[in-house]
């Protein structure tokens, strides 16, 4: 296996971690904020490191950028959304 | 390297039945929107997986439309329930 190769499984397998441990982090932790937290690290560490061992794979400028794009888009959505659900959670449980 | 990234795949699939728990066992709908969003993330994740694992490099496509479309939910859910009060 070339040394790209061995890197990008690295990668993959670090970034398969985070998405499991943060799956692990939405069932066990108690209540909607800390869940959120544990999602916020899937949404920018996870995504990115996988993002980064299939760039490795790729070969083409355009297909870099795409990769770059779903990356930057996932942590600009999930900022977003974290926000949007935490100011929900946060009115539910005042009333 | 494919059976490997296929075993990549599989774990972001066990991932996704993870998350699947949190739907069922609840207790708020916010609760449940989160699982929504890991759906969208993991998802994601898969589709780039796979572009390499079967080479097929039009999934990235894929990838990048399921990560602009997958936020849409979330605001969606949002601003339903905020006006339904």
């Amino acid at each position: 296996m070339t040394p790209g190769g061995v890197v990008t499984l690295v990668l993959l397998t670090a970034g398969a971690a985070f998405f499991v441990a943060g799956a692990i982090g939405l069932l066990r932790f108690p209540d909607t904020f800390s869940r959120l937290h544990a999602l916020t690290k899937v949404d920018n560490l996870g995504l990115g490191l996988v993002a980064a061992g299939v760039a490795l794979q790729m070969t083409s400028p355009l297909q870099w950028l795409k990769l770059l794009l779903v990356w930057l888009l996932v942590m600009l959505s999930g900022a977003v959304a974290s926000q949007l659900i935490a100011q929900h959670a946060r009115r539910a449980q005042d009333r | 390297m494919r059976e490997y990234l296929l075993a990549v795949i599989a774990a972001l699939l066990t991932a996704l039945l993870l998350g699947m728990a949190r739907v069922i066992l609840g207790p708020t709908p916010a609760d449940r929107m989160l699982s929504a969003q890991l759906f969208g993330t993991t998802g994601t994740a898969i589709l780039l997986v796979a572009a390499v694992a079967v080479d097929r490099p039009a999934l990235l496509d894929v990838a990048l439309v399921l990560a602009v479309l997958a936020p849409i939910t979330v605001v969606a859910f949002v601003h339903l329930a905020g006006a339904r009060q």
